[in-house]
């Protein structure tokens, strides 16, 4: 027990000190997450008619959010799968920040859940009996509750065991990682199965019911998780004495040209379909790229994510511009921002536009929103920069914790 | 201060007059779990069952609860039913599109017997209409819900009301990962208002655009309440849950049954009701010998609500 205090003592140390730049950023968190506590707990007292959501558009950023992490959050399979299974070296050295995102993700759309919810104290209803009443197997959502939480709790157990196994430095026990690792593979896909299903199984939104969606949606993700982790190595490869090497970035800028490819091609598939049989189901694809009866909300934003993600595309597949810093991290860039709109807003919204009884309500955020979302943003980057700043010391040896066998730790923490 | 009886939103009134900080930690805790508060009653209803989980006595007791928490809230005495849905029942509803005038009577007397809020507006019933000659059933994009003439009927238009089907599978109860709604025996697809998370997920589940959601808080006036409810129908709600059309729970479970309010309304006897396990109900009559539609048919939700031309 007193050891475990002196532990968490250093661990709070260790996130306590830093740089000028460190604690900047830390503040500038902080006055984000105030702003958006303040305007949550406003929602909290007026409900959710502080939102521009309406009968007619009954989800809005808070779920377009959502949908968006939980692609993020599946990145650390990306770096996983090479690293374990083909022994890819370079990645498995990172692998541990990669799971990190997925936790902080995996926090993220939970977060947004809750905002989104009319009656978040009665949250534990979906618990399944002897405490609520989980509507299980029929409820996509049940499922969805089941998996992300599965999701969470396996990457925590990952990373966790992982750091406390090193910093204490020990070996870490391969025959219990390996069986979690090669579950989490499967278990993120589940996730974004589960979430493209979500919408995927109503009949009521023919822009949703589409078998085109999941496959859509893990290709869509196996670009934009990705994107976030790279830039993210970067920074950390700058701040601090972790080495990543080069060629571990330039391999997953590799697969995201691929899965880019076939999220290129499923849009086509796509918009083939809806617009040459030109069927009325047509009239949410048109409203995202045309407009429908003079409601243009997303339009330009949808073309500037086409061009974002065509644009990142080809830089990512010629191997000269993808091994270059500054057009890879472009590149990156335009990745987040267009699968951010097209698989935020863009899959969200026209699920409602037009609305089940014809009518066009158009749909946006009002500023207490963008607040919230804000908020839980910050709040993300503030887990993920604690976790980090505990992981990267781990990773690089420089931090070691006291255990039983080691009466008399070094830890050459500045 | 006495806080009881006090419900969540009338607090968050009180507080908002304090200063934000203040302010801000209390909503916190009230909001979220009733902590800090010695009445008994809060705790009760933060820990109360399913409705279909109780048994008679726990009915009782939240009846009891729910009425006296009404009762300080409007100044008025509550009657909360919990009638069950009789064997042998499935009530079917029948709308003539011959004879609709588009006057709306319907949907104003379904927000005053179901105690709708009337700020923020909720109507249960959506009365649309459509240019005589365009395309409507399939493709309902050239509906106009929003119309407003001096008078009705208009020349060269027709009215379509659509309110909850009462499907026969109904993709809402579904997806619903809570199972604060379901179908009744009877039926009628109900909401447990105490229950219901407000995910909003059935919403975008139902096709026909039927449920509604309390963005804010509901308001009605004293003296529009009607104090005759029932626990699965029209007793006053919450901020935050779903609601929708019961077929007038509260009336057609009645013995001897009463008719919905619209039905009793419609000036121009459009709408027609009854049991459609009964061969000679005037519903089962319809269905024989009119010509009959069910909204969106191919997405096999079951609809038990028959449009039909009567002549
Ligand atoms: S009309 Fe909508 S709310 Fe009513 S039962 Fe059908 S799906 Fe559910
Ligand atoms: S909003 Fe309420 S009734 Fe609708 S799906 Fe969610 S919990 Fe169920």
């Amino acid at each position: 027990m007193v050891i475990m205090i002196k532990n968490l003592i250093i661990a709070l140390k260790l996130i306590a000190k830093g740089s000028r730049g460190y604690y900047i950023w830390l503040a500038v968190l902080g006055v984000f997450i105030f702003i958006g506590a303040t305007s949550y707990i406003q929602q909290l007292r007026t409900g959710l008619i502080e939102t521009a959501m309406r009968d007619q558009v009954s989800w809005g950023f808070y779920i377009a959010n959502f949908t968006f992490l939980v692609g993020v959050a599946a990145a650390a399979v990306l770096l996983v799968i090479p690293a374990y299974l083909y022994h890819f070296k370079p990645i498995k050295e990172i692998v541990l920040f990669g799971e990190l995102i997925a936790v902080t993700a995996v926090s993220m759309c939970l977060m947004f859940i809750i905002a989104d919810m009319g009656r978040p104290e009665r949250a534990w209803h979906i618990f399944p009996p002897p405490f609520g009443k989980m509507h299980f197997p029929a409820s996509l959502l049940a499922w969805d509750f089941i998996v992300l939480n599965g999701y969470l709790g396996i990457n925590l157990f990952i990373a966790f065991y992982a750091m406390y196994k090193v910093s204490h430095g020990k070996e870490y026990n391969m025959k219990l990682l390996l069986p979690m690792i090669l579950l989490s593979i499967p278990w993120a896909v589940s996730i974004h199965t589960v979430t493209a299903f979500l919408y995927n199984g109503l009949s009521a939104r023919p822009f949703w019911n589409a078998s085109i969606l999941a496959p859509r949606f893990l290709a869509s993700a196996f670009v934009s998780g990705p994107a976030l982790m790279l830039i993210l190595f970067q920074i950390i490869r700058k701040i601090s004495k972790l080495e990543i090497e080069d060629r571990a970035v330039f391999k997953i800028a590799e697969l995201m040209a691929f899965a880019m490819a076939i999220n290129l091609f499923l849009l086509l598939a796509e918009v083939f379909k809806e617009f040459y049989s030109g069927s009325v189901h047509m009239a949410p694809m048109k409203y995202l790229y045309f407009g429908l009866h003079g409601h243009t909300g997303l339009v330009a934003f949808m073309w500037i994510a086409l061009l974002f993600n065509i644009t990142a595309f080809i830089v990512l597949l010629v191997p000269k511009t993808r091994e270059n810093y500054f057009t890879l991290n472009l590149a990156c860039v335009f990745l987040i921002i267009g699968v951010y709109i097209e698989k935020g807003a863009g899959l969200v919204f026209p699920g409602f536009i037009p609305g089940t009884l014809g009518e066009i309500y158009e749909y946006i955020p009002t500023a207490l929103e963008m607040n919230v979302t804000l908020g839980i943003w910050a709040t993300g980057a503030l887990i993920y920069t604690v976790l980090a700043k505990i992981a990267i010391p781990i990773d690089t040896g420089e931090l070691r914790f006291v255990s039983k066998e080691m009466p008399k730790p070094v830890h050459p923490v500045r | 201060m006495n806080r009881k009886g006090i419900d969540k939103e009338e607090r968050s009134k009180l507080l908002s007059r304090r200063n934000v900080l203040k302010g801000t930690a209390f909503g916190l805790a009230s909001l979220a779990i009733p902590f800090g508060t010695a009445d008994a009653s809060v705790w009760e209803a933060f820990f109360q069952k399913h409705f279909q989980e109780m048994n008679e006595d726990e009915k009782k007791r939240v009846v009891q609860r729910l009425e006296d928490e009404y009762a300080k809230k409007f100044g008025a005495k509550f009657n909360i039913k919990t009638t069950k849905a009789e064997p042998g029942v499935l009530f079917g509803y029948g709308l003539d599109l011959s004879r609709c005038i588009g006057c709306r009577r319907c949907v104003y007397a379904c927000v005053r017997e179901n105690n709708q809020s009337r700020d923020p507006q909720i109507h249960w019933i959506t009365v649309l209409r459509f240019k005589k000659g365009e395309k409507w059933v399939n493709d309902l994009e050239e509906a106009e819900k929003y119309y407003n003439p001096d008078k009705v009927p208009e020349e060269g238009y027709f009215y379509m009301p659509v309110q909850c089907q009462q499907c026969g599978s109904p993709p809402c109860v579904k997806v619903c990962p809570t199972q604060a709604t379901w179908k009744e025996p009877d039926g009628i697809v109900v909401v447990d208002y105490n229950w219901c998370i407000g995910c909003r997920y059935c919403m975008a589940a139902c096709p026909y655009g039927a449920r509604r959601f309390n963005w804010g808080r509901p308001n009605i006036q004293k003296k529009e309440i009607n104090q005759e409810t029932h626990y699965l129908g029209n007793r006053p709600r919450y901020t935050g849950v779903v609601e929708k059309c019961t077929f007038c729970i509260q009336r057609v479970r009645e013995n001897p049954g009463k008719y919905p309010a619209c039905v009793e309304i419609c000036p121009v006897g459009a709408r027609k009701f009854g049991n459609l396990l009964d061969p000679n109900s005037e519903i089962r009559y319809i269905i024989k010998h009119k010509r009959v539609f069910r909204l969106k048919e191919d997405l096999n939700t079951k609809p038990q609500f028959y449009y039909f031309f009567g002549s």
